[in-house]
């Protein structure tokens, strides 16, 4: 028997007739909403094409191989005659040096973090605080910290030790001071994607092995390791792809306007991809004249910092499939 | 590689059932706490050699917990106290002069879930003893046949060896672990529900293994399958919410256990 | 059994792990060095020891033998190397002409005020040839003057376009892909937006400066062509993806739990992603654009290039201007190792510095109580 308070209830619930799942009238709200964000989406989506197609159909005339394979020899502002190999050759070598010394740093540190610290422990959270800070810093600010601490403090040490004659070899701008200064640009960057690796691979990969009677070490180096390869190649393809680009913590500790030869040693400066493009736009005499060259570099920076960032989907693409058979 | 076990020592607690194999491993008034939660309340039993021991109880009630007393495997989790004692073959395996590394080479562990390294088939085998420093192959060769054979995967697997681990059944796998974990001739064999994630197939192919296994090695099963434990076990604990209720020979606890709870749980009564 | 064996039986193992240590321990070595080494280059300016004035108490000549050496290199400004290689009547012939010069320049009434005091740094003043108190950057002149108040005015200018343009765009993304757009959209759509994160900034400026100026100029007839307007909004570009990635990221953990019960209840997706999951997600939408402010506030190409670099007062956006982080960038390679100006931009960059970490602290601390309250529930 059903109650008077549910029967009333129910005589106050819309009828709806035949059509039971009809919608008594349109949701406004829900359409625009569903449209604003998905238009927002397409939007960003809009922008990337155009500055990528802007881009390519400007510069992409212009790029041929003599362009990047030939040095400037006369006219830097000369399209015809203008080539970037020693921009490519710096930028590549800074990058190359970066790797070296970023990468043990950072797979050590993130083997800390996941395998070795209490997950409680005040230290832990320090460690994971000051990385997450790291990765927040302006460049600028890299750039002043290079400058201050590695040209001036470690390269004048390094003068006074070696070279007591006075002469400055270490002490200004150079390529390992640029390096550096990246490595502990991009540490972070490495950092996450070498944990986001470890995390991934189960712990009951890590108890099998200890029950079998293989220390923590042995654990790590012979099963843990090869399986977050994938995970420290995609940390350092982004570390790499996001310096190659930058320019603002190379201004002072080794990028060159010109130079005649390529960089011989480590403290020689460099000439670079990105400055290239800063000093051509800004301070050409003929922007006009130089703007094919303009896009053709461009378009050559673009191009590599893209083309690392897709590869680096792909091989975390690839270790997310993997890693799903493992659980 | 594993010495001899020593001689078995006669001792006559209360827990020791009648008609009994010599005592391999004891745990005197044992009581774990996860910071301040009590995971083990007090427990006493000893398991004796070359047989087949079931823990059985309801989720929770302890049971894997004790079995990774066994091989010190709780040590990995943070905020783990203990009190009281376990001794394997009368040596205390809590007290600081033991290398817990050589303690879990003689006891082996088979999880639940199986857990193969990505790694070949043949590498998983040959996994620990790569680890004791083994390298000669014809010695690696016949220790992994050997042990594919004792955990019956040998004829299925002899064509594909140094195929991925990964790439097997999971009954498959799971044999492949207890494959693994055999090959270093460890003594005790502590096994966590080893079967309860596979088809009734594969579960009884893995107990027909359990009991070939019994021959040579001294096995103690965690299970929630009160059928499977009457099956292949020779004594049999049940715990309830940490503490051991009744301990001893599988057939006395099934057809007439001496305490209620027991014997409400073994008929379903609850559980 | 055999088991007794000392428990440390492996030095190595010991001696890894003690190293692993201490390489991580380099992350927080690292910002520590950064605080020290930057504001080190700071102090002097920080307190007040920096002395900028022109006219300063000269010593007669006659007092010449009275100093000592060190004295001397501070009074002339000379090097150790070149006070060696003066001899008495050279160092006489320097304290007469630093005698003239000083009654030469006594007749600007601003040439006795030393402009790297703090007060100078942030207070308006009123300088020989103006007729009001202005603030003024303008430190390679005569009278170098160092108020840091227009810079501080132009960063925060382009960060509040970027920050208008960017976050309702990137959040408005972020709640499609993540709630409302199909799976197949979801796929395609986050890398794609993740690609603009993958621009350099030195390329976004050249596109500000090449293109959208000149667009900006036709659509709103400005008088400068590179402006607040144009760099905010290519700052804009380089924003989104930040506040799109973490805002999606906090948005996908809400627990799926929560949707389908409104789902089940007869919501719209829209309606279950605006009512349930978006306040869910509230601490995380907020670390997004607090990241998305650090990021605006500290990028330098972009600005440098397109920004138009004139360091003036001015609200409207229309106009040129400066930013603390374009001022580094642009002026450090000209100055003087130890000058005043070099302290003074490292003093900026220790501000920056200080900005941004705040703001990442903020955001850390706002995350974690995220991750506490979502693990509590479970």
């Amino acid at each position: 028997m059903i109650s008077t308070a549910t029967a009333t209830h129910a005589a106050n619930l819309p009828r709806h007739g035949r059509r039971r799942f009809r919608a008594a009238r349109i949701d406004w709200a829900s359409l625009v909403g569903t449209g604003v964000t998905g238009f927002a989406t397409l939007l960003i989506v809009t922008i990337l094409a155009v500055i990528l197609g802007n881009i390519v159909i400007n510069g992409l005339p212009y790029v041929s191989w003599r362009f990047v394979s030939t040095g400037t020899a006369t006219d830097m502002f000369d399209v015809n005659k203008a080539g970037i190999l020693p921009m490519i050759f710096g930028t590549t070598a800074r990058v190359i040096l970066m790797t070296l010394f970023v990468l043990p740093m950072g797979v050590l540190t993130a083997i800390y973090l996941t395998e070795y610290a209490r997950i409680h422990s005040p230290f832990t959270r320090i460690i994971r605080s000051a990385v997450n800070n790291l990765a927040g810093v302006p460049s600028i600010v890299f750039g002043l910290f290079g400058a201050g601490f590695f040209v001036r403090f470690i390269g004048h040490g390094m003068d006074s030790a070696f070279h007591s004659g006075g002469a400055t070899v270490w002490g200004q701008p150079a390529l390992l001071w640029a390096s550096a200064t990246l490595a502990v640009m991009t540490l972070p960057v490495v950092i996450i994607a070498t944990e986001e690796s470890l995390r991934a691979i189960p712990q009951g990969l890590r108890e099998a092995s200890l029950a079998l009677g293989a220390t923590k070490l042995e654990t790590i180096i012979k099963i843990v390791l090869p399986q977050a390869v994938p995970g420290i190649m995609t940390g350092a393809i982004l570390a790499i792809s996001r310096a190659a680009g930058e320019v603002a913590p190379i201004l002072f500790t080794g990028a060159a306007y010109y130079m005649r030869d390529l960089p011989k040693s480590l403290h020689d400066q460099f000439m670079d991809l990105g400055y290239h493009i800063f000093i051509l736009s800004t301070q050409s005499p003929n922007v006009d004249k130089t703007r094919p060259l303009l896009y053709a570099t461009v378009l050559v920076l673009l191009c590599l910092t893209f083309m690392l960032n897709i590869v680096a989907i792909f091989v975390r693409a690839n270790m997310r499939k993997k890693m799903r058979m493992l659980h | 590689m594993a010495e001899s076990i020593l001689p078995a020592i006669t001792v006559a607690p209360a827990r020791q059932p009648a008609g009994t194999p010599p005592i391999l491993i004891e745990a005197q008034n044992l009581s774990l706490f996860y910071g301040a939660a009590q995971a083990l309340k007090n427990i006493s039993l000893s398991i004796g050699e070359k047989v087949v021991t079931a823990f059985i109880g309801p989720s929770g009630c302890g049971k894997s917990t004790l079995l990774r007393c066994f091989n010190r495997m709780n040590d990995l989790i943070d905020n783990v106290r203990t009190q009281g004692t376990v001794k394997i073959a009368e040596q205390d395996i809590n007290s600081p002069e033991i290398d817990v590394i050589e303690l879990r080479k003689r006891v082996g562990m088979v999880f639940q879930k199986s857990n193969p390294f990505p790694k070949s088939i043949y590498e998983n085998v040959a996994y620990g003893m790569r680890l004791q420093g083994v390298s000669k192959t014809s010695e690696l060769n016949a220790a992994v046949e050997e042990s594919l054979r004792q955990a019956a995967l040998w004829d299925e697997v002899k064509d594909r060896l140094h195929t991925s681990g990964l790439g097997l059944s999971g009954g498959q796998q799971q044999r492949l672990c207890i494959a693994r974990a055999i090959a270093i001739k460890p003594e005790i064999i502590l096994m966590d529900e080893p079967a309860s994630a596979l088809d009734p197939i594969a579960t009884t192919r893995v107990e027909e293994l359990i009991l070939d296994l019994k021959k040579d090695f001294t096995i103690v099963i965690v299970t929630h399958n009160m059928q499977q434990a009457a099956r292949i076990s020779d004594f049999t604990a049940f715990f309830y919410l940490g503490e051991l209720i009744e301990y001893g020979a599988t057939a006395k606890i099934f057809t007439n256990p001496a305490k209620k709870q027991t014997e409400d749980y073994v008929t379903g009564r609850f559980g | 059994m055999g088991l007794r064996r000392g428990h440390r039986a492996k030095p190595i193992e010991w001696l890894a792990e003690k190293l692993i240590f201490v390489v991580s321990l380099s992350a927080i070595l690292i910002v520590f060095l950064i605080f020290i080494f930057i504001g080190r280059e700071a102090l002097p300016v920080v307190f007040g020891q920096m002395n900028t004035a022109l006219v300063q108490k000269t010593i007669p000549v006659d007092q010449m033998d009275k100093l000592s050496p060190a004295q001397f290199q501070d009074y002339l400004g000379l090097t150790k190397e070149q006070f060696a290689s003066m001899d008495r009547d050279t160092l006489k012939t320097l304290m007469e002409l630093k005698i003239e010069s000083t009654k030469e320049s006594s007749t600007d009434k601003d040439a006795s005020v030393n402009t790297a005091q703090w007060r100078y740094l942030l207070s308006p003043h009123r300088w020989t040839g103006y007729d009001a108190p202005k603030y003024i950057w303008q430190p390679v002149s005569n009278i170098p003057k160092y108020n840091i108040i227009p810079l501080i005015i132009g960063s925060l200018k382009v960060t509040i376009v970027a920050l208008i343009f960017a976050v309702p765009i990137a959040l408005a993304a972020a709640i499609y892909v993540s709630q409302l757009a199909r799976p197949r959209v979801r796929e395609f759509a986050k890398p794609i937006i993740e690609l603009l994160a993958g621009i350099p900034s030195v390329v976004l400026g050249f596109f500000a400066l090449i293109v959208m100026a000149t667009v900006l100029q036709h659509i709103f007839r400005t008088q400068s062509r590179l402006n607040a307007l144009c760099a905010g909004i290519a700052l804009g570009f380089s924003v989104i993806p930040v506040v799109f990635s973490i805002a999606e990221d906090a948005l996908t953990s809400v627990p799926r739990s929560y949707v389908q019960a409104a789902l089940a209840l007869g919501a719209s997706k829209w309606k279950a992603a605006s009512q349930v999951v978006l306040p869910a997600a509230i601490p995380g939408v907020f670390a997004a654009v607090a990241l998305g402010f650090g990021r605006a506030v500290g990028e330098t190409m972009i600005v440098l290039m397109a920004s138009g670099n004139a360091s003036i007062v001015s609200w409207h956006f229309f106009d040129s201007t400066r930013t603390i982080t374009a001022t580094i960038a642009a002026e450090l390679g000209e100055v003087v190792f130890g000058s005043a100006h070099y302290r003074v931009l490292f003093l900026i960059g220790v501000l920056l510095f200080a900005v941004t970490f705040l703001t990442n602290m903020t955001a850390d601390i706002v995350m974690n109580r995220l991750k506490i309250r979502i693990e509590g529930k479970r």
